[in-house]
């Protein structure tokens, strides 16, 4: 038996470690208990290669929220991030690519290549989804309205909302209400004509989606991440030193408050008694007491791997069953022994810092998500890679480099066998033979690759589904039906268990919100014997 | 109104589809004058019946009577002229494998039936089908109601939006998220979450994806599940049925009723443009030039056509002008009529039985209908459609002449903008890829067939003037539904120009054979009038 | 064409009256005699042989089986011991009566689960994590009911070994004509009274049998019409009758938990878990706020009512089971479900949801009565069910 916290959480990802940095900030006596031997979760840098290493995860932020890194002064923890400029440039076969860059009016002049008419479309669509994601974003500051609301309180709330909804006024409303279910391929049809713009701005609506640009509320996705990340359209943010970088400043942060942070210690169970909360069970038989647990792990395996099946009724845990976890996306990391020359782009990598985007079109896209519905990685996948080396040379060996690249379609489970070596070699070499058809120079360059697929996700970072997103994030997975309806106020059934990861509101990215909200909720209603 | 009596007509409808001629018998009904007027020589627009071969009618596009709306039939007393809906019992889904599954009109048939295939799945379609029931309860005061402005402050939006908000209130917290879930998810997820067996989820995700541009698998396409239960909660025995003599009767009695209450009927008269003056309607002019005069005018037809072919733009406004440019109405099916000497027999339930009597669905798999979506987005036929199809003369033989049949076959998809266009060549090669599909599930089609028909998006265009083909007057996604159909702050019937209105399909509550657009419209139209 | 029973051969042959009654997508004999009375008497003086296979059977095997059915049953399954029967209802999580029916341990690791409407897909899904694997063999298992005083001679001659020391909801394995067989000691009347499970190939050979041995003893094929007198009596509950299932509700209103059906003492709180345990456990704190009770109609009242109309009291001969509003002082206060002239007791009795504070036995109420087409209401008392609870049943 080990002592008793006020609180302990399951899982180091950073939700986790955000939790644990607002409770220790509050004064509660909290553990972290985290399976692996490095914090982060999927937002690790880790070593894949002798002498290289990368993200496992996300390379992207999307964002971790404004308020987190003020609240729990990130910056002062080491945290710096990056804006990339180009933030993203997209890669076209005949050697052109399109670059949005940090400016609204350098952006226009990139687009004009394209398009004169989109390119003056471009300041009012970039504020026409600002507006939209204000909007969302509102949401995502607390536990979502209950609907329908039962008490007093719920009605208030959700009459507050439906007031702040009519408040965007004539024009805004409806298309606020027209845009949320449509997909992202009608809504920047109706803006754009440019085929690259199109693409590039609708792989971010499907990123991590199993879904293609043309089902319907992918124009969603496109507003959630922008109002996770509280950025502006098309931007990239990337924490200085990689997204390991960004759990070591949350591990300080929590830390230097006194959160207690141990690695190497998997949790077995979650010990309940008669409905409440009694603590956790670790894999090597210990206990360790407390009347409130906050789990960082998805809901899938919070509820269904970590309670006794008595814990929940049938229903329920149908319910849990039934949140789909589909991972569509790999990773692929290169060591590269000199930077790729991409056509059209200079040798020295200046446009390289942000994301290089292979999303040619809206049909591209589409295409590459077909091929996944039907159990099979894309033969021709939409690519998200980038070289995080040029900023930061020690992640490679002196004059040396890493490319990280994000693929997606690349199903978690396939028609034809499983994730094995062959499947995976395949994988790589797909990858490298598509970025080689923009930088001749990739496929020689390569000297050794690392290949993180949906099965991998699962295996080692203990992701359901092998989906980052705890719980696709479609609209019908997201707001007052994330994990499950009824249950979206970060609360679980067995009192005292609260859910803290990217399966809570408001859902996946690196955003920390549901870590913040999470810990606002133990806060607030505090249950189960919390010590005052 | 001081010039009342001087003036011939208080409204002119145009277009004499089933909406249409709802809409003026309603009118007419409330002692209003009312001339309809037709461009072709039948009434009926998409809902008719035509001898297009000797002795044999076809319900030549509309072929199913799903869910005309009860207070209509009863309102407009169609029973006494002439109409009569007869059920659609069972629905037959043949398999890949040589096996097939039948939903019948009796309970423990049907559980029976689905147990052969999963004993967890009978038990799971009698829970679905009761939240279906208690979903389409919730949903029927919306689809009743003419639609609130959201944006609005005048008292009856107002009023609208606190009735539905109320509403809402009022649902149980779980069928609110199950309701939810319906207008989110598609229908294959939806599915997923309740069966096991893939030609079950197959064939009753099918109805989820008629007329529209969506895959099984793409959200939004749940919602229309629901349909299925609608009839149920009305009192209907069953929800879908032909009508006797074709799906053109139906039109035929709403004409004859609304003839019965004065309404003016004029066929092959078709209007070249509507008429405005300072902002407000004042009548028509026709091909031939004829002006004709009202302060009202309704137009049954689709949105697109209505306000960018008959309107001049310079009486609408930009954001108007540019919210119709992008509704979405994208035509993604077509039709093909034969004429047969025999019956089908199926490989895998042979005879003839009463499978024949019900509707035959082409939906062997979700995968098989996913696929001929993705044929369809990339601007292709699909190679292996869905295909719903029915035997209108195995329930009402006067369709045919006797020991011979009429067969409909509805095929989705069959894009509008197919690669390089339609033209001839192509309808036929899409009309032979519609009968090789179905030799494969019952291989002597080919041999009786004596007559075929084939239309294609293009066709249903130009025969019946619906933009792109779209059989519902505009695609029926989550984001063109309710108070934006057909486009937001206009969704009410009324448009831009006073006096004129909408009462087509492209309004609400959508397309399908069910009138209630045309009676809501009307009810809009007598309130305006009236204040 | 709707299913026949494995005993249809027998049965189908024996049914003079051509009365049948569809029962889980099955015929099944409603009465077998022109008049479905003497059927009646064979249950209470006698011995009545009731073909009563579609009811839905499950075998419930594996470690985790007495966990599966304790967490979903409101008895104590553990208590259940090998060979013990237990009557009981099952609640959604709400605490809402889904089923009620028999569970049988029959080994260590195996049950049958026995109940009125299908139930396979809950059973899944409380199994969800559990060793345990549920077959439906609802249709590869025959049922027999063997009722009335005379049963346990008919049975002790017909089987092997015979059921003289058979308790009352004990099981014992045994052959009839060599055909093995599961007897239990259970029924729907109330009576002496036994069941007999058996492969559905095989049934027809020990419907054969049990009529053979039963013809001393004046064994009479017995339908529909005639158990469903006997069960009012018994005050047995029917489903979709009498209650609705939480799976078929519409309505908050049309739910019923086990505590309002009178059947308070198959709740055992003891247990740590089981499903609708918490709605329960507050219900049963509050009380319930609904009981079903049985109601015994005044006959001189009745007399009264139809005298009115120059008619000595006009009574249906088979049950009814009609919704029939209930009022105490004009105001109604409950619905009758179900109800029948009881030939052996002599009185017009009822089952009836009742509002709690109307519930007490003894309270005076009044029932509606259509007399030659006119509402009436007649007086009425409240009883405890059973109506009718004779000393053999149990002995």
């Amino acid at each position: 038996m080990s002592g008793a916290y006020d609180a302990v959480v399951i899982g180091a990802g950073h939700n986790g470690l955000v939790a644990a940095a607002y409770l220790a900030r509050a004064g509660r006596s909290v553990l972290v208990v985290e399976r692996r031997d490095v914090i982060g979760g999927a937002t690790a840098t880790e070593e894949f290669h002798p002498g290289f290493r990368a993200d496992v995860g996300p390379h992207r932020m999307h964002g971790l929220h404004p308020s987190v890194i003020g609240e729990l002064e990130l910056t002062t923890h080491g945290l710096l991030v990056r804006r990339p400029d180009p933030s993203i440039v997209a890669l076209l076969a005949n050697g052109s690519h399109l670059a949005l860059r940090t400016g609204v009016g350098a952006t226009q002049d990139e687009i004009a290549k394209f398009s004169h008419r989109d390119a003056a479309r471009w300041p009012e669509f970039v504020s026409r989804m600002a507006a939209f994601a204000d909007f969302l974003a509102g949401l995502y500051e607390q536990a979502p309205p209950v609907v329908p609301p039962g008490s007093r309180g719920e009605k208030l709330q959700l009459l507050k909302l439906a007031a702040r909804a009519r408040r965007q006024g004539k024009d805004q409303l409806p298309e606020l209400l027209r845009t949320i279910p449509m997909s992202a391929a009608e809504l920047l049809g109706d803006w754009f004509e440019s085929d690259v713009l199109q693409g590039t701005l609708a792989a971010r609506a499907v990123s991590g989606l199993s879904q293609g640009p043309m089902a319907a509320g992918t124009a969603f996705h496109l507003l959630h991440a922008l109002a996770a990340s509280g950025e502006r359209v098309g931007m990239t943010l990337v924490p200085e030193g990689g997204m390991g970088s960004l759990a070591k400043a949350l591990a300080r942060a929590a830390e230097a408050r006194g959160a207690e942070i141990r690695t190497s210690q998997a949790v077995d169970r979650i010990a309940i008694n008669d409905g409440a909360v009694e603590g956790v069970v670790l894999a090597d038989g210990s206990h360790i007491q407390s009347a409130t647990v906050l789990s960082n792990a998805d809901p899938r395996h919070t509820m269904l791997e970590l309670l006794e099946p008595d814990c929940l009724t049938p229903d329920f845990r149908h319910a849990v069953r039934n949140i789909r976890l589909r991972g569509v996306c790999a990773r692929v990391q290169l060591a590269i022994g000199e930077l790729p020359v991409f056509r059209g782009l200079s040798a020295d990598g200046s446009r390289l810092h942000g994301c290089i985007s292979i999303s040619p079109s809206v049909e591209y896209l589409e295409r590459a998500c077909d091929d996944a519905k039907y159990g099979c990685v894309s033969e021709a996948p939409y690519l998200e890679a980038v070289i995080p080396s040029l900023r930061d040379p020690s992640l490679a060996p002196p004059g040396r480099h890493v490319m990280s690249v994000f693929v997606q379609y690349a199903p978690y489970e396939l028609k034809d066998g499983s994730w094995d070596d062959r499947t995976r070699a395949t994988l790589a070499r797909n990858v490298v033979e598509t970025l080689s058809e923009y930088a001749p120079n990739l496929a020689t360059a390569v000297e050794a690759s690392s290949v993180v697929t949906p099965a991998d996700y699962e295996s080692v970072f203990g992701m359901s589904g092998g989906d980052p997103q705890h719980g696709e994030m479609t609209l019908d997975q997201a707001l007052f039906m994330r994990p499950v309806p009824g249950w979206a106020g970060y609360r679980l059934p067995p009192r005292g268990l609260y859910l803290c990861g990217a399966g809570a509101h408001p859902g996946g990215g690196v955003t920390g919100i549901p870590g913040r909200n999470a810990a606002r909720a133990v806060l607030q209603r505090p249950h189960g014997g919390d010590p005052a | 109104m001081p010039d009342r009596a001087a003036r011939r007509y208080d409204v002119i409808v145009v277009g004499g589809g089933h909406n249409g001629l709802v809409n003026a018998a309603y009118l007419a009904r409330a002692g209003r004058r009312v001339l309809v007027l037709e461009r072709r020589h039948v009434l009926g627009g998409a809902a008719v019946t035509e001898e297009v071969y000797p002795g044999f009618q076809y319900s030549v596009c509309s072929y199913v009577v799903s869910l005309l709306r009860p207070e209509i039939i009863r309102d407009l007393e169609l029973a006494s002229y002439g109409l009569e809906i007869l059920p659609l019992e069972s629905t037959f889904t043949p398999m890949a494998n040589g096996d097939y599954l039948v939903r019948w009109a009796d309970h423990d048939q049907t559980r029976r039936e689905l147990y052969r295939h999963s004993p967890r799945d009978a038990e799971a379609y009698d829970l679905f089908g009761r939240l279906m029931y208690k979903m389409a309860f919730a949903v029927k005061p919306i689809l009743q109601m003419v639609p609130p402005d959201p944006t609005s402050f005048s008292p009856r939006d107002l009023l609208g939006l606190s009735r539905l908000g109320k509403h809402f209130a009022g649902l149980e917290r779980e069928e609110f998220a199950a309701l939810y879930k319906l207008m989110t998810m598609s229908a294959a997820d939806y599915l997923d979450e309740w069966f096991e067996t893939e030609v079950l989820k197959s064939t009753m995700s099918a109805s989820g994806i008629i007329g529209t541009f969506l895959g099984p698998r793409s959200p939004g396409t749940a919602y229309v599940l629901l349909h299925h239960y609608m009839g149920e909660i009305d009192g209907a025995f069953r929800a879908w049925g032909f009508a006797r003599g074709g799906t053109g009767s139906v039109s035929m009695a709403i004409a004859r009723a609304a003839e019965s209450h004065g309404v003016e009927i004029r066929t092959e008269a078709p209007v070249e443009r509507i008429l405005a003056e300072g902002g407000r309607a004042t009548g028509v002019v026709l091909e031939n030039g004829d002006e004709i005069r009202a302060p009202v005018v309704v137009s049954a037809l689709d949105p697109k056509l209505t306000f960018l072919k008959l309107v001049d733009s310079a009486d609408l406004p930009e954001d108007f002008m540019s919210a119709l440019r992008r509704f979405k109405i994208r035509g993604s099916s077509g039709k093909v009529n034969l004429a047969l000497d025999g019956l089908p027999d199926f490989r895998s339930l042979p005879g003839v039985g009463p499978h024949l009597r019900g509707a035959m669905s082409i939906s062997p798999s979700i995968d098989y209908l996913e696929r001929a979506y993705d044929d369809a987005k990339y601007g292709e036929f699909s190679r292996q459609p869905y295909m719903d199809i029915v035997i209108p003369s195995m329930i009402d033989p006067a369709m045919a002449p006797p020991g011979k049949h009429v067969m409909s076959i509805f095929v989705q998809y069959a894009p509008y903008a197919l690669n390089g266009g339609w033209n001839d060549a192509r309808r036929e090669e899409f009309g032979d890829t519609v009968i090789d599909t179905l030799a494969e599930h019952a291989p002597n089609i080919r041999d009786i067939i004596l007559h075929r028909q084939v239309l294609t998006p293009a066709d249903m265009e130009t025969e019946f003037g619906l933009t792109e083909g779209n059989i519902f007057h505009g695609e029926l996604s989550l984001h063109q539904l309710f108070f934006l159909r057909p486009t937001p702050a206009w969704a009410d019937y009324r448009s831009p120009i006073r006096g004129l209105y909408q009462c087509g399909s492209g309004t609400h509550p959508g397309g399908g054979i069910t009138g209630a657009p045309g009676r809501l419209a009307a009810q809009a139209i007598l309130r305006d009038r009236n204040r | 064409m709707l299913r026949q029973t494995p005993l249809h051969p027998r049965t189908g042959a024996l049914c003079q009256a051509q009365n049948w009654r569809r029962w889980a997508g099955h015929v099944v004999a409603s009465s077998y005699e022109l008049q479905p009375d003497r059927e009646y008497h064979a249950i209470r003086s006698a011995a009545a042989l009731i073909d009563v296979s579609p009811l839905f059977k499950y075998r419930v095997v594996g470690p985790g089986a007495a966990h599966l059915l304790d967490r979903m049953v409101t008895r104590d399954v553990s208590r259940c011991r090998v060979g013990q029967v237990m009557y009981t209802p099952w609640c959604d999580p709400a605490g809402k009566v889904i089923d009620d029916g028999t569970v049988s341990r029959l080994d260590e690791d195996l049950f049958r689960l026995t109940s009125g409407e299908p139930n396979l897909r809950w059973l899944h899904l409380n199994a969800d994590g559990l060793d345990v694997t549920i077959e439906d063999e609802s249709d590869s298992v025959a049922a027999l009911s063997l009722q009335g005083p005379l049963s346990r001679e008919v049975l002790t001659s017909a089987a092997d070994p015979g059921v003289d020391d058979l308790r009352f909801f004990r099981l014992r394995e045994a052959t009839i004509a060599a055909v093995p067989v599961t007897i239990t000691r259970t029924g729907y009347t109330g009576d002496l009274g036994y069941e007999i499970w058996v492969d559905a190939d095989r049934a027809v050979e020990v419907w054969d049998a049990v009529m053979e041995a039963g013809g001393p003893y004046g064994i009479t094929p017995t339908g529909l019409l005639a158990m469903d007198i006997a069960r009012i009596e018994a005050g047995l509950l029917l489903i979709s009758v009498d209650y609705v299932s939480a799976n078929q509700a519409l309505v908050p209103s049309q739910l019923s938990s086990p505590l309002e059906l009178g059947l308070g003492w198959t709740v055992k709180f003891g247990k740590q878990k089981f499903v609708g345990r918490e709605a329960l456990a507050r219900e049963s704190e509050q009380g319930p706020e609904w009981l079903l009770r049985g109601l015994d109609i005044d006959w001189e009242s009745l007399e009264r009512v139809y005298a009115e109309f120059g008619l000595p009291p006009q009574l249906p001969s088979v049950a009814w089971r009609t919704s029939v509003p209930v009022y105490s002082n004009g105001k109604q206060v409950g619905y009758a479900t179900s109800g029948c002239w009881s030939p052996l007791l002599k009185k017009y009795v009822a089952m009836t949801h009742l509002r709690a504070p109307h519930a007490e036995p003894g309270t005076p109420l009044s029932m509606e009565v259509t007399a030659e087409h006119h509402r009436r209401r007649a007086d009425a008392t409240v009883v405890k069910t059973p109506f009718f609870n004779p000393e053999r049943k149990r002995a």
